[in-house]
């Protein structure tokens, strides 16, 4: 696409450029045209009292200075972009530069990244130089939300436990990484009767897992959260890992258990966004994330210290 | 004929706050480097948190410091220089007030998160509109007084003073260009890479000529009246003074290199950056060597050591700079605080410098004294700021390479060596060290402060009388003139 919205600008541009690098190098070449101004010490003009301006001519050195910058630009001008339409003898763009230096890393690293997109994900997660790789794309990439120890923060899941929101198959957490997930809890406050039904929906969520509830209102709210909730959560609230509706009966909580905080999901509803790494990170480094991940799983206490080769 | 006197008070005024607004300011980048030391000092109040005070730190340094300074040295610098009263009558006196209030502004509505999110210009959209008026008054008080003059030639520190008069002017009112959605709120009238290269056309022409064409009309008249020296050359003013103002213009680009912005501007940006070098190091040679023949004075005058190194710090700012615009050295530098190192060896070591030197000159002349009250303390003053820029700007330049470095290292296998953390977890000694220096660099403000009390307290204001045109006048001499107010 051209940087221009006519023919106009781009000549604009160029004429405009060499004019003024010009009109520097015209300004230096006659005012150090006569090197001295004249014999007079000073120029004669005094200001208040005694500020006087002396005679004495422009450095050499200084004026070499000025003369190589302005020299190096038109050469500059001539071999890369920058006169408008002409983009330089050397063809030089910064898109290309970037896609040869990607074409170079593709030629140098994948025959590394080929042997492992070769293997099943369960094999790779027990390979020690793919888990080191894997250890630093995740904390590149994943550490910011996930922690560094993968065991995420409110929002954000634990991935070294073995609770899974979409499924803990390894094609399915590779799933996950590549196109990412949207995990929609909608706003419930309306259908459930404003805050007191909320509130009664709340303990009963609680009691699912055993959490301290208020059993008058567990009895209310069991009956609301069968006309509204199971058709994601289940009529057992264990979820459905096909929606990322999490299970309501075991004791990992993504926001929090209190009820206030129970509350608030249901009110205000949940949206959370894990954003898609294919076109970000290509398949095979999703692939060795994948593996990752999965080694991860189940792990409780990270291993990501124990991993060999995690420092140069 | 009445005896006409030179407006001395609104000097006097821009002067005093020039003072106080460094305190402020200088306070304020402490506590921001002390916040990146130990994140607990936000308190956890918004208000208080390094996002909301470091707008105010910039803000404070730039605009209420280096902005009181210039007003104040350049109502001076024209008065004297056009032998005539400061044109407009209680204009002047509106400029202090008006510019006080836009900066008390500041200090309120930046905390508070009130902000348009342009760097350097984050005042929102009535802010100004307040400026524009003390602006566009402060620009026919200038060229008034230099109009109705009553020397036939234009001394050169007014050529830069209305350069930068001009100038910001016209980037204030483009880049400031907003739509308004509420009395607190606007969105800029530019979208996308035009909006980013319009803010950093005004970002960069802000350090070119707020922050240089400015404090050079100071240096063009205080070095050569300190060390009682012409100043060195007439035709290197002219030269480097137009193709300084002319070649800044286009330096803007080198901002963004390396982003949307297409490959034809980054050029012409760094190639302008380029060219600026030695139109910027003509004003340091002229100043520097000014002191031919004199050189003996900055042993014993601590006022020409913060003027002339002052001067080396500009010339290897202005050297850095150049070098930083080349694209495959910003791709190192960029984004590091290699560039904060850049920043503070030209505000501390060139703006700080000169403005302090410009005031201990003026501040003993307002107030009908020969000199400040203490000598020694603007020795003691020159060392510890002196000692402060060097560990500050040192620390800056480590931990930028490093972090550029470490950013861009590539293992064996293709991924990235370093995660981010560990470049923050290495630049930590360095925030240390740049806080000591910053530390320092305020001590030193507050030695001024207590000097400026104290030779207020010993003196009077005095409003000395204008001598007649004519160079017959220059023997007439300072002291005879001068009438108490």
């Amino acid at each position: 696409m051209s940087d221009f919205t006519s023919e106009f600008w781009g000549w604009y541009i160029g004429v405009i450029t060499v004019v003024s690098v010009a009109a520097c190098a015209l300004l230096l070449q006659l005012m150090s045209r006569r090197r001295q101004v004249s014999d007079a010490d000073t120029t004669g003009h005094v200001w208040d009292e005694d500020l006087q301006e002396g005679n004495n001519p422009l450095p050499m050195w200084w004026i070499g200075l000025f003369w190589l910058t302005i020299v190096f630009a038109l050469v500059y001008f001539a071999l890369y972009p920058g006169l408008g339409h002409f983009g330089g003898l050397w063809k030089w763009t910064s898109a290309g530069q970037y896609q040869q230096e990607v074409a170079q890393a593709d030629a140098q690293y994948g025959p590394l990244y080929a042997a492992f997109e070769a293997k099943d994900l369960r094999q790779l997660a027990g390979d020690p130089a793919a888990r080191a790789l894997g250890q630093k794309l995740f904390l590149n990439h994943c550490a910011q939300c996930h922690a560094s120890d993968g065991a995420g923060s409110k929002g954000f899941p634990n991935l070294t436990d073995r609770d899974w929101l979409w499924g803990g198959e390894p094609e399915t957490i590779k799933a996950s990484i590549a196109a990412g997930r949207n995990g929609l809890m909608p706003p419930m406050g309306a259908a459930l009767g404003g805050e007191e039904g909320v509130k009664d929906v709340a303990n009963y969520v609680r009691s699912l897992s055993g959490l301290a509830n208020d059993s008058v209102r567990t009895a209310r709210g069991r009956e609301k959260f069968q006309q509204n909730c199971v058709a994601c959560h289940g009529a057992e609230g264990k979820g459905n890992p096909m929606l990322g509706a999490p299970n309501l009966t075991d004791k990992v909580w993504l926001h929090g258990s209190s009820q206030a905080t129970i509350v608030e999901t249901i009110l205000r509803g949940r949206n959370n966004l894990m954003p898609a790494h294919k076109d970000i990170l290509g398949d095979a480094k999703v692939h060795v994330l994948a593996a990752y991940v999965l080694g991860m799983s189940g792990s409780q206490t990270p291993e990501v210290a124990a991993v060999p080769a995690g420092k140069p | 004929m009445q005896a006409q006197t030179y407006n001395y008070s609104v000097v006097r005024q821009f002067a005093v706050m020039t003072v106080v607004w460094g305190v402020v300011g200088m306070l304020a980048g402490v506590i921001i480097a002390a916040q990146l030391l130990w994140p607990e000092l936000n308190f956890d109040l918004p208000w208080f948190s390094y996002g909301r005070l470091r707008p105010l730190h910039t803000n404070a340094v730039i605009f209420a410091f280096g902005g009181c300074a210039l007003f104040a040295s350049s109502y001076y610098i024209v008065q004297r220089t056009c032998q005539v009263r400061l044109f407009g009558g209680p204009l002047a006196a509106f400029t202090f007030w008006g510019w006080q209030l836009v900066i008390v502004l500041a200090a309120i509505t930046l905390p508070l998160g009130i902000t348009s999110g342009k760097e350097y210009a984050e005042l929102e959209w009535p802010i100004d509109i307040l400026i524009t008026l003390v602006w566009v008054s402060y620009a026919v008080v200038f060229f008034g007084t230099v109009i109705k003059r009553k020397v036939a030639h234009l001394y050169v520190a007014n050529w830069f003073f209305g350069a930068f008069i001009l100038t910001v002017a016209v980037l204030h009112l483009v880049n400031s260009a907003a739509l308004p959605v509420s009395f607190w709120k606007s969105y800029s009238a530019y979208a996308g890479v035009q909006d980013a290269m319009i803010q950093w056309w005004y970002g960069h022409n802000a350090v070119g000529f707020f922050l240089t064409a400015g404090f050079l009309g100071m240096m063009y008249y205080f070095i050569p009246k300190q060390a009682e020296r012409p100043v060195y050359s007439y035709r290197l003013s002219v030269v480097h003074f137009w193709a300084l103002i002319f070649t800044y213009m286009w330096a803007g680009p080198h901002h963004l290199h390396y982003t949307a912005l297409p490959d034809w501007a980054q050029s012409i940006g760094m190639l302008f950056s380029l060219i600026l070098l030695a139109p910027s190091w003509g004003g340091m040679i002229n100043g520097i060597m000014t002191l031919s023949g004199a050189w003996h004075k900055l042993r014993e005058d601590p006022i020409l050591k913060f003027l002339i190194v002052s001067l080396s710090f500009y010339g290897m700012s202005t050297f850095e700079g150049p070098m930083m615009s080349i694209k495959t050295v910003n791709a190192l530098s960029h984004y590091t605080d290699w560039t904060v190192g850049h920043v503070h060896s030209g505000a501390l070591g060139w703006v700080g410098l000169v403005s302090m030197g410009a005031i201990y000159y003026m501040l003993p002349r307002l107030f009908g004294l020969r000199e400040m009250w203490s000598t020694r303390l603007i020795n003691v003053h020159f060392w510890i700021s002196t000692v402060g820029i060097v560990l500050y700007i040192a620390a800056m330049w480590i931990a930028g390479v490093m972090q550029g470095l470490m950013w861009r290292a590539v293992s064996d296998d293709g991924s990235l060596t370093y995660t981010f953390v560990e470049g923050v977890k290495a630049t930590y000694p360095f925030y240390a060290i740049r806080l000591l220096g910053g530390v320092l660099y305020l001590s030193g403000m507050l030695v001024m402060g207590w000097n400026v009390a104290k030779t207020i307290a010993a003196g009077r204001a005095v409003e000395p009388v204008i001598p007649s045109a004519g160079p017959a006048m220059a023997a007439a001499g300072h002291a005879a003139s001068v009438a108490h107010a």
